[in-house]
């Protein structure tokens, strides 16, 4: 096969090989790789380009702490997922993934001419270059930016895949399969209680899977956890979810879990979701989740080929991959030494161990010296050296504050880096669980808790075997021992994360954050710059913000900060950490609420004629509400125009159904009116009906609609379509919590009635002969009277209103009726041309009277008074929700907006909702803006457009003209009263 | 996501089944019209915002319906106790037991 791949060691299957496609070439790997073991077992490291400048870059870790090496996941159109990390992407046969972020290739990108220029990218550059001028921004800075600075494109196409969600509740959640989480699963299966254990890889047992040398109880470390596993497969109480990242860690021991069930199988091989999000709430929380391996900060630590002294173990242990054969170990910490062993066991040359310490512990240099490996003790790195590969390091002596100089350089091809250990807090952090600083360990580890949870192992700065298996079991609630021989020390004294240098450090690039592309030099900028909190930092030099938060970064920037600072970490502060704790994708946070499922429908019991007969539909709200009903060859326009016509000139029907309603009921509901609504209540007779307008407690238009008295004690109520929840909880908000005493109850009964709309000089002679026991002759039942009476036999509550200025009745049937008796009156109406319209032409007949419409003629700074509506405000009222809000200084100042009509010059001209209104045409630009369009129509009736408008200081400015500037015209309007259409009223009086 | 107790229904649901509904124990005036502009605009638009402990309310939307008030940390963001309206507002000796 190749070099690189070490026959019989590792876990992945060597019987198995499988192809796989990178960048369009076709390599060779095995089951149980991933595809950065696969690439590296064909010694392959350049995989991806950096962020900022194009630099190249190879494989800097073994898990999902990897920063550089993102790829392009691509199964076909609508199923490429960007960003990728290549150490978590699982191989199979077929599998197919791009580089991304270079342009025209990755080993020849012209952009990386960025890198040559980094001059010009110092630390804030975008915030300091791309200010000025500010129309370059559109055109040539964005674009740009976008073109070079992206991470991999979004795809385009519709996803195929399914996503699942769904809950799940146990006593214990156990987050991370390593060693101490398994000892605590397996405490935890003892007792009553349900345990799920989860752990974000294929497969479960974290280090365990990477240190063949270590021994649990007499057996080897994979043996030991293979019993394990199998003990807690046949615990019933056990749930084992591999593939499994703990996401986010909410409220309450609220967990959320991705599972990815598909991504690593072959194509075709897949059936049902691709992820499922888990919503868990868990008794108690265990976290064992690790720590990340720090890398350290010198120049040339991006060069492909240098990597985490761990993640070169990983690749070994697990996958049988060598990451070089002559390798050079640049380290402050005892953990990286076992790497450099392993590795020199596994016949690669280890060509020095440079330790930047000045002293180390002799046993190592002893089992170093055994294996004919080299050790400098004191020593730094100060370059590497290498286009695509890293092919040298440069080492030199330091002595004392002094850095020799002359250095020596080393040929290599592979440089493993170990500047210590950064606990895995992430989830614990998001659970508001305090953190504390420990100097020994150069890292933060878990303080206080704020949820039931704790942290066992390495996330909780406990590290080694034993102590990791033995907290892990306590936590599970047990009190097992276990006898562990551990081949190396875990000793993180004298953690160390820049390396000192000879040379000018501010032309050095020595990489912190290697997916921003964020420098030693930039963070230190920064600071001489003012920057003092690493909140601020952080966004300036943009440092720990890219998508892998900073896992292997923050801790280095944070040190660097405060040495620059001169001030100690925990003064400089901590970023926070954020969920999720891996980017998880949009498919498993939308879950099943994809496509029809996205939001709810509701649909009136008549939705299905309007369907039927061609609707086109428009939500409002979460209702679909039919639009209008072309007929053939109609354009909206058309059909506005006919059914508009029909309407006023014989009979439109309509159906009202979605309007809010809500039944006030009591001896105290007139009272419980007159105190919710701006109108007087009291004398409103039984069987007649007001129009109520509802303020909020600032005194600004609410909602409103008409209100009938059924009884004395017994009112119907409507409101706006959306504005029926609302309406009812300002309703009980005041009922339970100021006026507990009023005997008054409340009932949403807006789908209990389906209502249809009748309008027009026929209304009445449509409805008569279904109509019993109302004697619907005018002065019987005159506007804006209210029955309960039978329609074709159902009970029926009949009201006589307008909201379109012609004769009108609202008929309200149980829901279930409702289309029954529209069919019968659509049949009955044809002897008058019926003619069924939607909301469109609603809207054009009440802008022609100028009713409002709130929301859209009001914004929710819109008194009665602005809308010209005083005359609906009780004059003999003294109390009312927003009454005296009505009376504030800025409520009766002059100036405010008020609604106003306009008629446009050129009657033909339909001005835009929305569009400003100026005074004069020839301002300079920005106009002194006086207002805006609220509502504007075709009126087919009058043969001209209408409009509605708030205009500052409207009322006192009628005849006056206005302008409306628009991108190619200027549009001048004259302000006029709001009714544009039979002034008088006399159309309700057809007989 | 936080369990909220529910003081009517006496169970403890999500978070998601309640709406917030700001400040408790903002009772509104008996006589709006006898207040200044002044003692208006207090009532309408100043409220506390306290580190620690927070009296508010909230409502049961997906449940009973009921508002109900609810003493809530603001640092911690946990909820120390809920009860009825109309009853008094819980002492600090209340809160510091419930608490710990
Ligand atoms: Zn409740």
């Amino acid at each position: 096969m190749n070099n690189f791949r070490r026959v019989g060691r590792g876990r992945v299957n060597q019987n198995a090989p499988v192809e796989f496609t990178f960048d369009g070439a076709t390599y060779q790997g095995y089951e149980g790789d991933t595809l950065a073991s696969a690439l590296l077992a064909n010694g392959v490291h350049l995989v991806g380009r950096s962020f900022k400048y194009h630099r190249p870059r190879g494989i800097l870790a073994a898990g999902s702490d990897e920063a550089n090496a993102l790829v392009a996941f691509d199964r076909g159109p609508g199923r490429v997922t960007p960003n990728v990390r290549a150490t978590t992407l699982e191989l199979f046969d077929g599998l197919t993934a791009q580089s991304q972020n270079n342009w025209p290739s990755l080993k020849f990108d012209v952009t990386s001419l960025n890198d040559v220029f980094s001059a010009f990218f110092p630390a804030g550059f975008y915030n300091k270059t791309f200010m000025w001028p500010k129309s370059f921004w559109d055109k040539v800075y964005e674009p740009v930016i976008r073109a070079t600075a992206g991470l991999g494109p979004a795809p385009k196409a519709e996803d195929p895949d399914k996503y699942e969600a769904c809950y799940a509740h146990c006593e214990t959640l156990i987050v991370g399969a390593g060693p101490a989480g398994v000892a605590a699963a397996l405490a935890a299966a003892k007792q009553a209680g349900r345990v799920i254990l989860v752990d974000e890889q294929a497969e479960p047992g974290g280090s365990l899977l990477s240190t063949p040398e270590a021994m649990i109880d007499g057996l080897p470390a994979a043996d030991w956890l293979a019993r394990s596993l199998d003990e807690l497969e046949k615990a019933e109480n056990v749930t084992l979810m591999p593939r499994t990242t703990a996401i986010g860690y909410y409220h309450d021991n609220f967990l959320g879990l991705a599972e990815r069930l598909t991504d690593h199988l072959k194509d075709g091989e897949a059936d049902g979701p691709r992820e499922r999000l888990y919503r868990v709430w868990a008794k108690k929380i265990i976290l064992a989740t690790g720590a990340i391996e720090r890398p350290l900060v010198f120049a040339g630590n991006d060069r492909p080929g240098v990597m985490l002294a761990s993640a070169a173990q990983t690749f070994l242990n697990r996958y049988g991959v060598a990451v070089g054969e002559r390798i050079a170990l640049v380290t402050s910490h005892d953990s990286g030494y076992q790497a450099a062993f392993d590795l020199a066991d596994a016949n690669s040359q280890i060509v020095s161990i440079i330790d930047c310490r000045p002293q180390v512990d002799e046993n190592l240099q002893a089992e170093a010296e055994k294996r004919g490996i080299e050790v400098r003790v004191g020593w730094t790195v100060t370059a590497t050296a290498g286009r695509h590969r890293v092919s040298s390091v440069t080492t030199n002596k330091v002595n004392g504050d002094q850095v020799d100089p002359k250095g020596e350089t080393l040929s290599c091809d592979a440089v493993i880096m170990s500047g210590g250990w950064t606990p895995s807090v992430h989830l614990w952090s998001h659970s508001k669980g305090s953190l504390k600083w420990r100097e020994d360990l150069a890292a933060y580890v878990p303080d206080q808790a704020n949820e039931n949870a704790v942290c066992v192992g390495a996330c909780n700065g406990d590290f080694g075997l034993g102590v990791a298996l033995e907290t892990g079991a306590n936590a599970g609630g047990g009190n097992d021992s276990f006898e562990v021989v551990e081949p190396a020390p875990w000793t993180g004294d004298g953690a160390l994360e820049i390396l000192p240098t000879h040379r000018d450090e501010s032309r050095v690039k020595a990489f912190v954050d290697f997916q921003n592309d964020v420098t030693a030099k930039d963070i230190r900028l920064a600071v001489r710059e003012g920057f003092k909190s690493i909140e601020h930092i952080k966004r300036y030099t943009t440092t720990g913000m890219a998508t892998d938060q900073g896992k292997t970064s923050n801790l280095n920037g944070l040190q660097i900060a405060s040495r620059a600072l001169n001030r100690p970490v925990t003064q400089v502060g901590l970023t926070t950490f954020r969920p999720p704790y891996t980017p998880t994708t949009f498919g498993a946070l939308a879950g099943n609420n994809g496509g029809a499922a996205f939001d709810v429908v509701r649909k009136t019991s008549i939705d299905g004629w309007a369907e039927e007969n061609g609707a086109v539909f428009e939500p409002v709200a979460l209702w679909r509400r039919a639009r209008y009903f072309p007929q053939k060859g109609e354009d909206m326009h058309k059909a506005v125009a006919r059914e508009c016509k029909a309407t006023r000139e014989s009979l439109g029907i309509f159906d009202a159904s979605t309007l809010g309603k809500i039944e006030v009921v009591g001896p105290d509901a007139a009272e419980f009116m007159n105190r919710m609504y701006t109108n007087p209540w009291t004398k409103l007779g039984v069987g007649r009906c007001r129009y109520g307008l509802m303020l909020g407690e600032d005194g600004y238009i609410m909602d409103d609609g008409v209100i009938g008295r059924l009884a004395e004690d017994r009112f119907h109520v409507t409101t706006t379509t959306g504005g029926a929840p609302r309406v009812l909880a300002h309703m009980e908000d005041y009922l339970q919590t100021e006026w507990p005493d009023l005997d008054v109850w409340l009932t949403s009964i807006t789908e209990q009635w389906a209502v249809i709309a009748l309008n027009g000089p026929n209304a009445r002679k449509l409805i008569e002969p279904f109509v019993e026991g109302v004697d619907l002759s005018p002065d019987a039942f005159p506007h804006m009277a209210v029955r309960e009476c039978k329609v074709c036999g159902v009970d029926a509550r009949l009201f006589r209103v307008s909201f379109s200025g012609e004769l009108g009745f609202e008929i309200n049937v149980p829901a279930h009726y409702g289309r029954a008796l529209w069919e019968m009156l659509y049949e009955a109406g044809k002897q008058y041309d019926i003619t069924p319209y939607g909301t469109e032409v609603m809207h054009v007949l009440r802008a022609e009277k100028g009713f409002i419409i709130v929301g859209q003629d009001t914004d929710g700074t819109v008194t009665p008074y602005d809308a010209g509506m005083s005359w609906a405000i009780g004059k003999k009222k003294t109390d009312f929700v927003g009454m005296r809000s009505l009376a504030r200084p800025d409520i009766v100042a002059e100036g405010r907006k008020q609604l106003v009509g306009l008629k446009t010059s050129d009657p033909k001209t339909v001005l835009e909702e929305g569009a400003q209104i100026v005074m004069t045409p020839d301002q300079p630009i920005p106009m002194d803006m006086v207002g805006h369009v609220t509502s504007s129509y075709w009126s087919e009736t009058l043969g001209c457009s209408v409009a509605l408008a708030l205009v500052a200081n409207g009322h006192a400015l009628k005849g006056e003209t206005i302008y409306v500037p628009m991108p190619d015209k200027m549009i001048k309007a004259e302000i006029v009263e709001t009714i544009f259409y039979d002034k008088q009223g006399e159309r309700l009086n057809v007989i | 996501m936080m369990m909220i107790e529910c003081p009517i229904c006496n169970e403890k649901r999500p978070e998601l089944e309640f709406r917030y509904a700001g400040e408790a124990h903002i009772a509104r005036p008996e006589n709006p019209s006898a207040l200044s502009d002044d003692e208006w605009a207090k009532y309408l638009f100043i409220r506390n915002n306290p580190r620690g402990t927070h009296f508010e309310r909230w409502v049961h939307a997906h449940g009973c319906a009921k508002f109900f008030n609810a003493v809530r940390d603001t640092v911690s963001d946990k909820f120390v106790m809920t009860y009825k309206c109309g009853e008094q507002r819980p002492s600090p000796e209340t809160i510091a037991e419930r608490s710990s």
